[in-house]
C-alpha cells in the first residue's frame, strides 16, 4: 500500500467531489430535520389526543415505519412509489434530482416516527394535572399543549431529540443506495476512480465523526445549560 | 405478469435464495446474519460494557473512545472499511457474508456495550458494596452478584437490539450480499412491471418480523417489571 496522499483531499476534482458530498449530506440533515420535527409533533399530539381514531392512525404510522429498515423505505420511495404517478410526472421527477427528493421523503418519515415517540414520552413526563388544570381554566386541548405542556416538556425532550438527530445524521449515508450524491456515495466514487480507499474513506469517516461530535456536544451543552426541572 | 404469478415464480427465491441448489439467500440469509451477528456481538459487547465502567482508567478510556467512535460513524462506513480494508490488511479476500458479519459484530458490540453499562448502572450501588464487603474481588462481585441481575434487566433491550440488527442487515445490499432487500431488487429487475408491489411486499416482510419481535420485547418488559414489584412482598410475607 502506498503512503497516504493528502493532496487529493486538499485540491482538485476529488476534493470538490468529497466536499460537495459532505455539503449535500449536511443539507439532507437540515432539510429533513426541519420537515420531521413538525410532523413528529403532529404525530405525538395525535397519539395523546382524546380521539380514538387519531390515536389509532398515529400508532399505525409509528409502528409501520419503525419496523421496516430505512433502506427498504428508500427503495420504495425511489423505485416503487413513482410507478403510481402518471408517466409525464415520473419522467419530470427523474430529471429533477429525484434521488435527493426520495431520500428526503424517506428520511423525514423515518425520523419523524422516532422523534414522535420521544416527544410523546416527554409530554407524558409532565404531570396530568397540568393538562387538567389548563382545561379547567377553559383552554382547548391544543391551547393547553402550546401554552402549558410543551414549554415544560421541551427540557425533557431535547436530549433524546438530539440523539435522534445524531441517528438521522448517520442515516443520511443510506441515501447512497438510491444514488443520492452525498458523502458516502462520493467517497465510493473517488475510491473507484483513484483506486485509493484510505484517503476518501478516511475523509468521510472523519467528517461523520466530527459532525457527530458536534451534535453530541450541543446536546451536552443544552443539558448543562437547561437541566430538566423536577416537577 | 400479475402479482400472484410473481409470488408463485419468485416467492421461494425471496425466502431462501437459490438454496438448496445454490447458496442460501433471501429472508433466511437475513435471519441467519442477524442471529449470528447478535450472538457473536454479545460477548464482545459484554466485555466492552465492563471496560466502559471499569475502575481502571487505562482500560476505561480506550474502550470509551472506541465505543464513541463506532457510535458516531454510520454502519455503512464500517461496512466499507471491512469490505475494502480487511483484504488488504489480512491478504485474504473475505467473502461478502463474513465481511458483513464482521461489520455487524463490531457495530452491534458498541451498542450492546451501552446496554450492558446502563443495565449495570441501573442496579443499586449497595449490591456491589455488599459483595465487596463480603470479601469478593471486583471481578467476582461482577460475575456472581451484579451481572446475573443486570442481564435480566437487559433482556427487553436485547430483543430490541435484535430488531435493530435485522434492520441493519439490509445494508448488506450495498456490497451485493444476497439478503432479502437485495433479492427483492433482483426480482424487481427481472419482473420490471411491479415495482410498487414488490417493495411493499419487502416492507411488509420486515414489518411482520420486527413488529412481532418488538411485541415480544414489550411483553418481556411487562413480565419482568411485574416480578420485580412482587419480589419484595414475598420477602416480607
Amino acid at each position: 500500500m502506498t503512503a497516504f496522499d493528502f493532496s487529493i483531499l486538499l485540491t482538485g476534482r476529488y476534493h470538490d467531489m468529497l466536499l460537495g458530498g459532505l455539503l449535500l449530506s449536511l443539507q439532507l440533515l437540515l432539510i429533513t430535520l426541519a420537515l420531521a420535527l413538525p410532523l413528529a409533533l403532529l404525530i405525538a399530539l395525535m397519539r395523546l389526543s382524546e380521539s380514538r381514531l387519531l390515536q389509532a392512525i398515529a400508532w399505525t404510522y409509528v409502528e409501520a415505519i419503525r419496523n421496516v429498515p430505512l433502506l427498504a423505505h428508500m427503495l420504495f420511495w425511489y423505485f416503487g412509489a413513482p410507478e403510481l404517478l402518471p408517466e409525464e410526472v415520473r419522467t419530470w421527477l427523474y430529471e429533477h434530482n429525484f434521488e435527493a427528493v426520495a431520500a428526503i421523503v424517506a428520511l423525514t418519515l423515518y425520523a419523524a416516527a422516532y422523534m414522535s415517540e420521544d416527544l410523546r414520552s416527554g409530554i407524558r413526563a409532565i404531570p396530568k394535572v397540568q393538562l387538567e388544570a389548563g382545561r379547567a381554566l377553559g383552554f382547548g386541548f391544543l391551547a393547553t399543549m402550546r401554552l402549558i405542556i410543551l414549554p415544560q416538556a421541551l427540557r425533557v425532550t431535547v436530549p433524546p431529540l438530539v440523539s435522534q438527530t445524531l441517528n438521522l445524521w448517520k442515516d443520511t449515508s443510506i441515501a447512497t443506495v438510491i444514488g443520492t450524491a452525498e458523502l458516502m456515495y462520493q467517497a465510493a466514487k473517488v475510491e473507484t476512480a483513484t483506486f485509493r480507499s484510505f484517503e476518501p474513506f478516511g475523509f468521510a469517516t472523519l467528517s461523520y465523526l466530527s459532525v457527530s461530535l458536534l451534535i453530541t456536544g450541543l446536546g451536552l451543552w443544552y443539558q448543562h445549560r437547561y437541566p430538566a426541572r423536577s416537577t | 405478469m400479475t402479482y400472484l404469478e410473481m409470488l408463485d415464480k419468485y416467492g421461494l427465491y425471496f425466502l431462501v435464495g437459490l438454496y438448496p441448489k445454490g447458496p442460501l439467500g433471501g429472508l433466511a440469509l437475513t435471519l441467519a446474519l442477524a442471529s449470528a451477528g447478535l450472538l457473536l456481538a454479545l460477548p464482545l459487547g459484554l466485555l466492552l460494557g465492563l471496560g466502559r465502567i471499569s475502575p481502571w482508567g487505562a482500560l476505561r478510556w480506550p474502550v470509551t473512545a472506541l465505543v464513541f467512535v463506532v457510535r458516531g460513524t454510520p454502519l455503512l462506513m464500517v461496512i466499507f472499511w471491512a469490505y475494502f480494508f480487511l483484504p488488504s490488511l489480512t491478504g485474504v479476500r473475505t467473502d461478502r457474508f463474513n465481511t458483513m458479519l464482521i461489520a455487524l459484530v463490531v457495530f452491534d458490540a458498541a451498542y450492546l456495550a451501552e446496554i450492558v453499562r446502563a443495565g449495570i448502572q441501573a442496579l443499586p450501588k449497595g449490591q456491589t458494596e455488599a459483595a465487596r464487603s463480603l470479601g469478593l474481588s471486583y471481578l467476582q462481585a461482577m460475575r456472581l452478584v451484579v451481572l446475573p441481575q443486570a442481564l435480566r434487566h437487559m433482556l427487553p433491550s436485547l430483543v430490541n437490539q435484535f430488531v435493530s440488527t435485522i434492520k441493519e442487515t439490509s445494508l448488506g445490499y450495498i456490497i451485493g450480499l444476497a439478503e432479502v432487500s437485495f433479492i427483492a431488487t433482483q426480482i424487481n429487475t427481472l419482473v420490471f412491471v411491479l415495482p410498487t408491489q414488490i417493495y411493499l411486499t419487502l416492507g411488509l416482510t420486515y414489518f411482520i418480523l420486527c413488529f412481532g419481535l418488538s411485541r415480544l420485547a414489550f411483553w418481556l418488559e411487562r413480565r419482568l417489571s411485574v416480578r420485580e414489584f412482587t419480589a419484595p412482598l414475598e420477602v416480607t410475607a
